[in-house]
């Protein structure tokens, strides 16, 4: 226990002597994005805004399940899922990228990698600026339990850290998992309700409630860690739980083990073999 | 000579490395991804070589001294500065510092080619490991030694090696390190600048800073170092004054050479 605590002491004092590196590479990160570009961070706002508009015209007219505030719905999906997307691509190359800093000192590696997660984050914020537009042009109210999507941010933020380490650290092996992984997420992404809802898995008219859904409805409902964020964070922003839907609680505790667990089995990838990296990059 | 074991035994150790080897598995080629990699294990073709970068290394640097490396291409002067900075771990044996250092080991090493050079500062200052706060009070100084004042906004992709080393050079010795590591990046600094840089590294040996020098210029080592140790592949060869070690390292090329002349 004593040794737990230890640990736990050092680690804190090597991050707080680190902060202000995280920090500065944030910053950097913010920075190059839209260094020289006219808009800058209006892009931030503008992008999700005009892919949700394409999105809505593409899609209002093909599902026959009518979806209830459906650009809000689509643009919560959408920014969350963004943010998943840049930030584990982003954090996977962010060991090979910082070569040049790594072999100079020995500074703590996975920085790097909570840098790219956090600059993302940063970037997924600025876009709750088109989320409230979006809120403000369709007329849906806010509420002060609008607040509560801090918890599904925070769970996705942690979730995305654990995944970002494991990548960054398989990457330095494997540098496929790059071109891997726009496959995968694309995938994934149609595995996630985004667009459409979880209800159009299920047969309303079916007699057994427990054989209304389909094998992939009950999957992505079960296993999609997506999903539970995207449903808790839309929950709390339209209220649009019906029957099929997991209850807001039960996902909100889901969603937590299951960010915690990536994080555990992040870390300790990364921690094991963060000392070869030097070798292959 | 007696001044030199006089202050070996007042200075206290500050880095100590016992047994210490560098191995490096380096395949036939570089597997890096997966379908090599798979390819080669269903093969059985998935054999590393073994190498070693550096073995059975023992060094006891003492506070305050100062030490040349001296060696051929590839005979484990930069890895072991590595290893010593703990960039690179040890696979057998120990290596224990004490105290901050200052690296200059790879020219370029820590700059972000597309930030400009005041935004790299701050970085580098970071990896340093010193606060924003300190590094805005710091700034100027920097700058000064430089003397890059013009050239602090624009990126450091637009930078020659020698203004690059400069840069590395500054920041590096803002504060006065325990032990300050250069690794030959001043080669490429024009004459003045050396001048300069040897001058601010006999300012921080007089004051305390332990030294840890490669340079393939004899003169910056005699003026510099009162230590050297000649490494050859991987080993300690000799350890001793830098003018003897320089002596016997010399007439080893001569004696290469003469090998390799006569058949």
């Amino acid at each position: 226990m004593g040794k737990i605590l230890r640990w736990c002491k050092s680690w804190v004092l090597k991050f707080t002597k680190y902060w202000d590196l995280l920090v500065l590479l944030v910053q950097r990160d913010i920075k190059l994005k839209y260094r020289r570009s006219f808009l800058g961070y209006v892009w931030s706002v503008l992008n999700p805004l005009l892919s949700m508009l394409v999105m809505v015209i593409v899609f209002s007219t093909m599902f026959k399940r009518k979806i209830e505030n459906f650009p809000v719905y689509l643009i919560c999906g959408n920014i969350l899922f963004s943010f998943m997307r840049e930030a584990t691509t982003k954090s996977m190359t962010s060991v090979i990228e910082n070569a040049s800093l790594l072999k100079k000192a020995n500074v703590p590696k996975y920085i790097f990698t909570l840098s790219k997660v956090t600059s993302s984050m940063v970037n997924f914020v600025l876009s709750l600026g088109a989320l409230i537009i979006v809120m403000i042009a369709t007329g849906v109210p806010f509420r002060f339990t609008n607040l509560l999507i801090i918890v599904p941010i925070l769970e996705l933020y942690v979730f995305c850290v654990g995944l970002g380490l494991f990548l960054a650290a398989a990457t330095v092996f494997f540098r496929d998992i790059r071109n891997i992984w726009g496959v995968v997420t694309l995938a994934w992404m149609y595995m996630t309700p985004i667009f459409y809802s979880l209800g159009s898995f299920y047969d309303d008219k079916a007699p057994d409630k427990s054989q209304a859904a389909t094998a992939l409805g009950l999957f992505i409902r079960r296993y999609n860690p997506m999903y539970m964020y995207i449903q808790q964070f839309r929950y709390f922003i339209i209220n649009n739980a019906d029957v099929w839907e997991v209850p807001t609680p039960e996902l909100m505790w889901r969603g937590a083990i299951v960010a915690f667990g990536a994080l555990v089995i992040g870390a300790l990838m990364f921690k094991s073999i963060k000392n070869k990296f030097i070798l292959y990059i | 000579m007696e001044q030199i074991e006089k202050s070996r035994e007042q200075g206290k150790p500050c880095i100590q490395i016992k047994d210490a080897s560098v191995r490096f598995n380096i395949a036939g080629e570089k597997v890096d991804n997966l379908k090599e990699y798979f390819i080669k294990l269903v093969k059985r073709e998935l054999r590393f070589k073994e190498f070693y970068a550096l073995k059975d290394i023992d060094l006891t640097i003492r506070q305050g001294e100062s030490w040349a490396l001296i060696g051929s291409n590839g005979a484990g002067k930069s890895t072991l500065l590595k290893l010593i900075c703990g960039i690179l771990a040890p696979h057998t044996g120990s290596v224990k510092v004490s105290g901050s250092i200052a690296p200059m080991i790879e020219l370029g090493a820590g700059f972000d080619p597309n930030l400009t050079a005041k935004e790299n500062i701050f970085i580098n200052g970071a990896v340093l490991g010193h606060s924003r706060k300190f590094m805005r009070e710091q700034y100027d100084k920097i700058v000064e030694f430089a003397e890059l004042r013009d050239f602090m906004e624009l990126p450091i992709k637009n930078y020659s090696s020698g203004m690059r080393a400069r840069l590395g050079f500054a920041v590096a010795t803002i504060v006065d390190p325990d032990i300050l590591i250069i690794d030959e990046v001043l080669a490429v600094g024009d004459a003045k600048f050396q001048e300069k840089c040897r001058k601010r590294i006999a300012e921080l040996l007089d004051r305390g800073t332990t030294l840890l020098f490669v340079s393939h210029a004899k003169a910056p080592v005699l003026e510099l170092c009162k230590n050297a140790v000649w490494l050859d592949h991987g080993r300690i060869r000799m350890t001793d004054s830098p003018e003897t070690v320089y002596q016997a390292y010399e007439s080893f090329l001569g004696l290469e050479k003469k090998e390799k002349a006569e058949p």
